[in-house]
């Protein structure tokens, strides 16, 4: 029941992007058609979910050990690349069609400060490593929900008679900071 | 600080090599068979064979799901190459997949073109230029004559036409071998 918990508070009530706004640019700069969106989600859930356990394992067999603590951000950093990196070259192996429609987005997850925040959050939480896991799990899944729901709206908008000063990413905007109002709606739901 | 440097230092050296070392065994192999018989077939990505493309139709060449004669672009000498290639006989052009026909480009009518889009999103080199509401037009250089843009178009303002002969073309490079003097 913890676990499915930690998942839960992971998705949707501390949803990443819409209320801790981490990853708000790649939320914002995939999500203009839902197809590219579809893939940045799918890669990043699946760097989302490797970067925790390798951070999880960094933090309590190297770092903590050495009394090391203080170089976790850097740390995380390098291996969350590393990762980012390996990632692309497995995919460019074994799924070249997958490869060639995620394309550019791939090496962007590296950038994506969600990735960054699950790996330190996972520590200040004093995660084990399964709950790290699924903690990570969640984060994907609430980003990748919310990236996919706000490209299906956004392609909506293309068609909506919006007043020219609000055209594009203003009205983008304005809509990511609705669907945060509406997860508000979530607090309290479980508490973690 | 020596701790954390050398802990750095170490990690990164490490994880470099790690990532080096699986970047060269999971190359894209360029001699692979797919990759030889991608290089054979026409690359008119015209979808005929029944695949998406010709790199998918290499693929199931490679893996034996495809016959070699399922190609109409490439003709009977596309038969002939993939045959030699893969050291099997040639068999006669699957005709239910189309007929072999001479280089053809598409051609659209621009004064019906109404700018609707739907043939730049069929096109699968990317060979019609447009946006909406204005007129399209077709780059012949990367055209493949695959007919796909055809169905699409509500106005039917797309012909076919022979491919135009090049209004001049570069005379092949006349390069003398080197000669390397053996003692």
């Amino acid at each position: 029941m913890d676990l499915f918990l930690i998942i839960v508070s992971a998705a949707l009530v501390n949803n990443f992007v819409l209320i801790k706004f981490l990853g708000l640019c790649p939320f914002l700069g995939t999500s203009s058609n839902v197809e590219s969106a579809i893939g940045m989600s799918l890669a990043t859930a699946f760097v989302l979910t490797l970067a925790s356990v390798a951070s999880f394992m960094l933090t309590s067999w190297i770092l903590q050990p050495l009394g090391l603590m203080y170089l976790s951000t850097v740390a995380f950093i390098l291996v969350i690349a590393a990762l980012v990196q390996l990632t692309e070259l497995f995919m460019r192996h074994s799924a070249p069609l997958l490869h060639r429609v995620l394309g550019i987005y791939l090496p962007l997850i590296t950038s994506n400060c969600a990735v960054l925040g699950v790996a330190l959050l996972n520590v200040r939480e004093q995660h084990s490593l399964l709950e790290s896991a699924l903690y990570g799990f969640g984060a994907a899944l609430g980003f990748g929900g919310v990236l996919v729901a706000l490209a299906a709206a956004r392609e909506r908008l293309v068609m909506a008679d919006v007043p020219a000063s609000f055209q594009g990413a203003p009205i983008g905007l304005i809509t990511a900071g609705l669907m945060a109002l509406a997860f508000m709606g979530f607090t309290g739901f479980a508490r973690l | 600080m020596v701790a954390a440097l050398l802990t750095l230092a170490l990690m990164s050296l490490l994880i470099g090599i790690v990532l080096l070392w699986l970047g060269q065994r999971f190359q894209p192999d360029e001699n692979s068979v797919v990759e030889q018989i991608n290089a054979v077939l026409p690359q008119t990505q015209c979808a005929q064979c029944g695949y998406p493309g010709c790199r998918p139709y290499a693929q199931a060449i490679a893996a034996g799901d495809a016959d070699i004669n399922q190609c109409p672009p490439g003709g009977q000498a596309g038969v002939q190459a993939l045959a030699d290639l893969l050291g099997t006989e040639a068999r006669p052009l699957d005709e239910a997949r189309g007929l072999h026909k001479p280089p053809i480009v598409a051609l659209i009518d621009e004064d019906r073109c109404i700018g609707c889009t739907l043939c730049i999103q069929a096109c699968p080199v990317d060979a019609i230029i447009g946006a909406a509401r204005q007129m399209h037009t077709v780059i012949a250089d990367e055209c493949t004559g695959c007919e796909l843009c055809l169905a699409p178009c509500p106005v039917d303002c797309i012909d076919l036409v022979n491919r135009p002969e090049p209004f001049y073309v570069w005379p092949a490079p006349h390069i003398l071998p080197i000669r390397v003097r053996a003692s």
